[in-house]
């Protein structure tokens, strides 16, 4: 039997603060294959980078705790391994980017030094990536690592890569310096890379150059990728599939073209209508209205139904399951049918 | 033909060289030559990426940096020319709203504190008595979507939505004409981004205002802009109308630019 990269089954997690349990993840689905791109969005506090972290097992507990659900890794639950199998997992076989490359990169060492670091902490997992025999002296394995290092950063198209292994990171500007950490999540090889806003701090155009260097990983390598995002124009261009969060649920989740052509669920469509368009006049952007709710007194039924023009009695009651749209399009409201009538505002 | 508000002339700004602990560092052309005119009433988009001078140029028409070379002219005075009294009083009509409402309010400050102050250090033009700067306050704040409710709140008890209508209010507490607006929406969700975005058409609408938008989401530029300009590295690469430039652009950095920009695809042209 295969199992799927990465099977998220019906992950509930709770955050305690002074005012009580806030229930952050509240049962997320989620299945990602190798050679998909799943962009994960959501505004702010909805739960995208906490699914992203528990994934790395990165959420520490408590605060946090984990009340159901399993993540599983090639049908390895992560929640219940121990700590010493995660740690082999992290960098390794699981990839993490983080949104901001500036506190990401350790100012006091060499841009090379700390590629080295992951490549060797890596080639103990899986000695093939060196590329050097498996009784070469230490010395051999650290060249082995330099030349590797080289080559990543090269591959992320930083010019006279090799050269460059001996700056520091304040030498580098922004958008290098994230190239370098996107170096360094794919250096050990892995089957899974975690990026959390990976654009968000820079420019557009850098930003583009970045997501096509995503892509052709996920083409060379066949990995799976999950892209943490609030850009909904991100996701329209570079992902194979979306899930759209809200307060801790996935509303609406499938392929991307399906999603941002028909999006079913009034929380994706709202969002939609509040992104700029070549198209919209002036002052007539739909905005949403309300914020979202507060997690740790949320509404029992549809967390957005306190937000949704559509909402009805029904909605307050129960959480909506998802229910399937067409193909693996499922969005997570009991009033699909119905909407459909309803002229757009 | 409207008349120019506010007219950048042949601007250029040098940054220094300066000695350090390890020796010199170079020197750094922020702004070169950049000319841009302003006319009262539209709003006028400033579009550049990091590094780009965008926020050398706003601080200079502020005074809070004094070009090399060229001129600002506000309504036709140079600013350079003007005594720090005369400033003073010029800031009234010009404020300023900032990229980071969660850094740009004073978390010790109630709401009624921060939208107050500029009235106190305007109250030469403004000469209002205590009452009377309280009940401007609640009608400021009725009109960017809070209440008086509000007033003695703290920062801290706002969304960031809610924190950048306070920053607008309080900008518009000294009555201005001219409003600068340094990427006002780049810290918010695009739901939040959309409200911000509204008001900020309705309150030109009423208030008759000019906006000067300086940002780097083209999408939100194109959306509330009537004229546009490019900046790239000090440069004014591309000025024109926001339809003409989105739609044909003629430098190679504005096509870049354009077409680095990523755009969620709707089907058909749904207005």
């Amino acid at each position: 039997m295969t199992y799927p990269l990465l099977d998220i089954r019906n992950l509930h997690l709770t955050m305690t603060s002074f005012d009580g349990a806030a229930h952050v993840l509240n049962g997320i689905d989620l299945t990602v294959n190798r050679g998909e791109i799943w962009g994960l969005v959501g505004e702010s506090g909805c739960g995208k980078s906490l699914t992203g972290l528990s994934i790395s097992r990165l959420v520490s507990t408590p605060p946090a705790r984990y009340i159901d659900g399993e993540i599983l890794f090639e049908g390895r639950d992560i929640l219940s391994l121990p700590a010493k199998e995660v740690q082999s997992l992290r960098g390794k076989r699981i990839g993490m980017i983080f949104q901001d490359p500036t506190t990401n990169l350790n100012p006091s060492y060499r841009i090379g030094e700390q590629l080295v670091d992951v490549a060797l902490a890596a080639a103990s997992h899986d000695a093939s990536i060196l590329d050097c025999p498996p009784n070469a002296s230490r010395r051999e394995r650290r060249r082995a690592a330099r030349r590797l290092a080289g080559d990543m950063l090269d591959r992320v198209g930083i010019p006279n890569a090799e050269a460059r292994l001996d700056n520091y990171p304040h030498e580098f500007s922004g958008g290098m310096r994230q190239r370098v950490l996107i170096a360094m999540a794919l250096i050990g090889r892995p089957d899974l890379l975690i990026a959390d806003e990976p654009t968000t701090a820079l420019d557009v155009s850098v930003q583009a150059q970045i997501l096509k260097l995503l892509k052709g990983t996920v083409a060379d390598h066949f990995i799976g990728v999950i892209l943490i995002t609030h850009n909904l124009g991100v996701v329209a261009e570079t992902c194979s599939h979306v899930a759209v969060m809200y307060a801790g649920n996935i509303v609406e989740s499938g392929p991307v073209a399906e999603v941002i052509e028909r999006p079913a669920h009034p929380y994706t469509k709202a969002l939609m209508a509040s992104i700029p368009t070549k198209h919209s006049k002036r002052g007539s952007l739909n905005g949403l209205g309300g914020s979202v709710p507060n997690l740790i007194s949320a509404p029992p039924g549809c967390r957005f139904a306190p937000r949704c023009s559509r909402a009805v009695e029904a909605c307050t009651q129960t959480l909506p399951q998802p229910v399937q749209v067409g193909g693996t399009h499922h969005a997570a409201c009991i009033r699909l049918n119905e909407t459909e009538d309803l002229v757009d505002a | 033909m409207p008349e120019p508000i506010l007219q950048i002339e042949n601007v250029s700004k040098i940054y220094g060289a300066r000695r350090t602990l390890f020796g010199r560092t170079a020197e750094v052309q922020a702004l070169n030559n950049v000319s841009i005119s302003v006319q009262k009433g539209e709003s006028f988009g400033l579009v550049g990426e990091s590094g780009s001078g965008k926020t050398t140029l706003t601080r200079s028409i502020l005074h809070l940096e004094t070009p090399t070379a060229g001129r600002i002219l506000f309504e036709g005075q140079d600013l350079a020319h003007l005594s720090s009294a005369e400033l003073r009083r010029l800031r009234a009509r010009v404020q300023i709203v900032f990229q980071d409402p969660y850094a740009s309010l004073n978390p010790r400050m109630s709401v009624r504190d921060i939208v107050t102050e500029p009235m106190l250090v305007h109250n030469d033009i403004l000469n209002l008595n205590r009452g009377q700067r309280t009940d401007r306050a609640a009608e400021l704040l009725s009109l960017v979507g809070l209440g008086p409710q509000h007033l003695s709140r703290f920062p801290h008890e706002f969304s960031g939505g809610q924190r950048q209508r306070i920053c607008i209010a309080r900008a518009l507490a000294s009555g201005p004409e001219l409003l600068l607006l340094d990427e006002p929406t780049s810290a918010l969700d695009v739901s939040v981004q959309a409200q911000v975005l509204n008001l900020l058409c309705d309150l030109q609408d009423r208030l008759g205002l000019t906006y000067f938008f300086i940002s780097h989401d083209l999408a939100v530029v194109r959306y509330l802009c009537d004229r546009v300009a490019l900046i790239y590295r000090g440069e004014l690469v591309e000025e024109g109308e926001t339809d003409e430039i989105f739609d044909a652009p003629k430098s190679d950095y504005a096509k870049m630019l354009i077409g680095a920009m990523p755009e969620v695809k709707v089907r058909g042209s749904a207005a």
